[in-house]
């Protein structure tokens, strides 16, 4: 996983509540075996009529957000399917974070294992950002957000943000706890299938 | 202080443990199906590593699987790819598969306690949201994205922040539990408290209302504790638990060792405190039916649909949310639930498409026939259910009413194989999702029990099914 860089970006205003992971990757793009090329389907259903043209109302296809690297989105962003096509499709299309008052759980860890960086933040300064017309700027190492008229702070937990500083891949890790995990299984008691 | 079942399952599992941080968790039984796995098998490849236990992993095929024929190829080339995929991987990697043409095929979370592979007190995953099924039993089960889903198969550990335990206490008797069913239970509570009222939590459904239960039952209640936004939701273990899983195919051979330790166990201390709290009485509650895109957007058979002022309680972003699915659902608040005419009718998925769930529906039909404006087709959840169904002659009763009979899969509660409804097609179906496009782009879903929908299939509109007679 590449280390998570700062962003300034434009933000795109998704100003929907409970978006499901069925709408940010409809279900007929999950039979690829692969991990890249998801963007294209990111939001397809709402992005694309039934002939596959754009659609006039829809956010991402405004030319003012192109290029936009934060989705400012509603309450319990991600819920739904457990699905990591949702992440990966953000990706993909260009987003690195997103911004909501609350995220579903499998979501919001599905992020993390991936470099996409999701902020959290009370209802009200939500809607003021997606206010914000001019670039935005979000430092992780300091937990920053600026606008052209306010600098808001944000929570991650330690563990999450070192994660993405640092890029780290959790398998190995893991792999470093390796005896704790063979004398856990030496005490198990629960039996194998088979 | 005591603890809660769910921490008991948490303490005994840890392998790790950091305070504010993650956590590194055992896990005793990983499910793998063929959508959220491919690329996790890439990454082992790529870093070449192995499955650290073969034996605690089991697969099966089932989200895209053809719910026809089996003997005919599947037409739809990624599908069929997807399907090989896993064929290969299991292959490679030693994992035990039940493939397409297994009398063990079927929904991951059907075949997980049918088998007796699900067990009490066990830590279980899935790379699929519905592993809370098999909470049923007692187990502490997550849905894991596909990240996670490498993780467990390299290291058979997963990092997990500890989520708060939330009571969810169901009080009463149903005047009719044939027609008032447990998704009518858990269809009023997700209403209650909001699809994002469990997150961040593992729910524990406690009370009479819920020991009343029978196994497949209570399965369909912890089933849909993602619905609600939680990251597990579990039932402590009893008599009808240890029964259930007795003499299954994969049941350990100490089982009744087991079941001692399991009976002193896993419950719920009486002074444990829990960090959340709701209580539902089912003395009076009626038939569910969702009239929305999420399913906290139900309401009783025999109400109207409710204004977005009504239905938003004056959260103006919940009001924009009501607004924009009853556009997508072509409905109009005051119109009455029995006056929406439907024209398909899915009885199936891993919440309704039990042995149970099919004997249930197959009350209502017996001797009608589908409504000349509906298609109705029953998926049943494993191939063992099916077969155990047409043992019983259930396959009759549908197919004589002019349902279509297939195999077992996840089938149109999803629509990732052929099964899927056509742009503003209307269904009254036993899933458990009614978001935009789920069952097929412009589809709209109601959910409902399969009794509900079984009658919904009959009248071509829903009907309120206390007024048969079911018993």
């Amino acid at each position: 996983m590449e280390p998570f860089e700062n962003v300034q970006s434009i933000v795109t205003p998704l100003d929907m509540v409970n978006v499901d992971t069925d709408q940010i990757v409809p279900k007929q793009f999950l039979k690829l075996v692969q991990k890249s090329g998801f963007g294209k389907f990111l939001f397809f259903n709402w992005r694309f009529d039934e002939n596959e043209n754009p659609t006039s109302d829809f956010v991402l296809n405004d030319s003012k957000y192109q290029g936009s690297k934060i989705l400012i989105a509603g309450d319990n962003f991600g819920c739904g399917s457990s699905r990591e096509h949702a992440v990966w499709a953000l990706q993909d299309y260009g987003f690195s974070i997103v911004i909501a008052p609350s995220f579903a759980d499998i979501f919001f860890s599905n992020c993390f294992k991936n470099g996409l960086l999701p902020i959290s933040l009370d209802q009200k300064i939500v809607e003021s950002l997606q206010q914000e017309t001019s670039p935005i700027h979000i430092d992780l190492e300091k937990q920053i957000i600026k606008t052209s008229t306010q600098e808001i702070s944000f929570e991650i937990d330690s563990h999450k943000k070192k994660i993405l500083l640092e890029g780290l891949d959790d398998i190995a890790q893991t792999f470093q706890l390796e005896d704790k995990i063979t004398e856990f299984e030496k005490n198990s008691t629960v039996p194998s299938v088979l | 202080m005591g603890k809660t079942l769910f921490e008991k399952i948490w303490d005994s599992h840890l392998v790790e443990e950091k305070q504010n941080e993650p956590s590194l968790i055992y896990i005793d039984r990983h499910l793998v199906h063929e959508v959220t796995s491919p690329q996790a098998f890439d990454g082992l490849r790529m870093n070449n590593r192995k499955v650290r236990r073969p034996d605690l992993t089991i697969a099966t095929m089932d989200h895209n699987v053809p719910t026809t024929d089996r003997s005919l190829p599947i037409l739809d080339q990624t599908s069929s790819i997807q399907i090989k995929t896993l064929e290969k991987n299991c292959k490679d990697f030693g994992i035990t598969l039940f493939g397409m043409d297994s009398p063990n095929q079927g929904i991951v979370h059907v075949i997980g306690p049918q088998l007796g592979i699900t067990l009490p007190g066990a830590t279980i995953v899935c790379g699929d949201s519905h592993t809370s099924t098999h909470g049923a039993f007692g187990a502490l089960a997550l849905g894991i994205g596909t990240s996670d889903v490498e993780h467990v198969l390299a290291s058979q550990t997963m990092w997990l922040e500890k989520p708060k335990s939330f009571e969810i206490r169901v009080e009463g008797k149903r005047k009719n539990p044939h027609a008032v069913t447990a998704k009518d239970i858990v269809l009023s509570i997700i209403k209650n408290i909001g699809t994002g009222g469990g997150t961040g939590t593992v729910i524990e459904y406690r009370g009479d209302g819920i020991t009343d239960l029978s196994m497949e039952q209570r399965m369909t209640i912890c089933n849909m504790s993602i619905e609600a936004g939680a990251r597990a939701g579990l039932i402590a273990p009893d008599e009808k638990t240890f029964d259930y899983l007795r003499d299954r195919e994969f049941t350990p051979k100490n089982y009744d060792t087991l079941v001692d330790t399991w009976r002193e166990n896993l419950k719920t201390d009486d002074d444990a405190k829990f960090e959340k709290q709701f209580t539902l009485h089912i003395d009076d509650i009626a038939p569910q039916v969702s009239w929305g895109t999420n399913p906290g957007m139900t309401c009783d058979v025999t109400e109207s649909i409710p204004s977005p002022d009504e239905y938003s309680n004056g959260d103006a972003n919940q009001k924009k949310g009501a607004e924009k699915a009853l556009q997508y659902m072509d409905l109009k608040s005051g119109t009455s639930i029995m006056d929406i005419k439907i024209n398909r009718v899915f009885i199936g998925s891993c919440t309704n498409a039990r042995l149970e769930d099919l004997v249930e529906a197959s009350k209502v039909i017996q001797g009608n026939k589908v409504s000349s404006d509906v298609q109705a087709m029953v998926v049943p959840g494993s191939q063992m259910v099916k077969k155990q169904a047409e043992e019983m002659g259930l396959d009759k009763i549908f197919i004589d009413a002019n349902f279509e009979w297939r195999e077992a899969g996840c089938s149109m509660c999803l629509g990732m194989n052929p099964d899927i409804l056509s742009p503003g097609e209307r269904c009254a179906s036993t899933s458990n999702r009614n978001f935009e496009g789920r069952q097929g782009n412009g589809g709209r879903t109601h959910l409902v029990s399969p009794v509900m929908a079984a009658a919904a299939a009959i009248n071509g509109h829903f009907v309120d099914v206390r007024e048969m007679d079911l018993n």
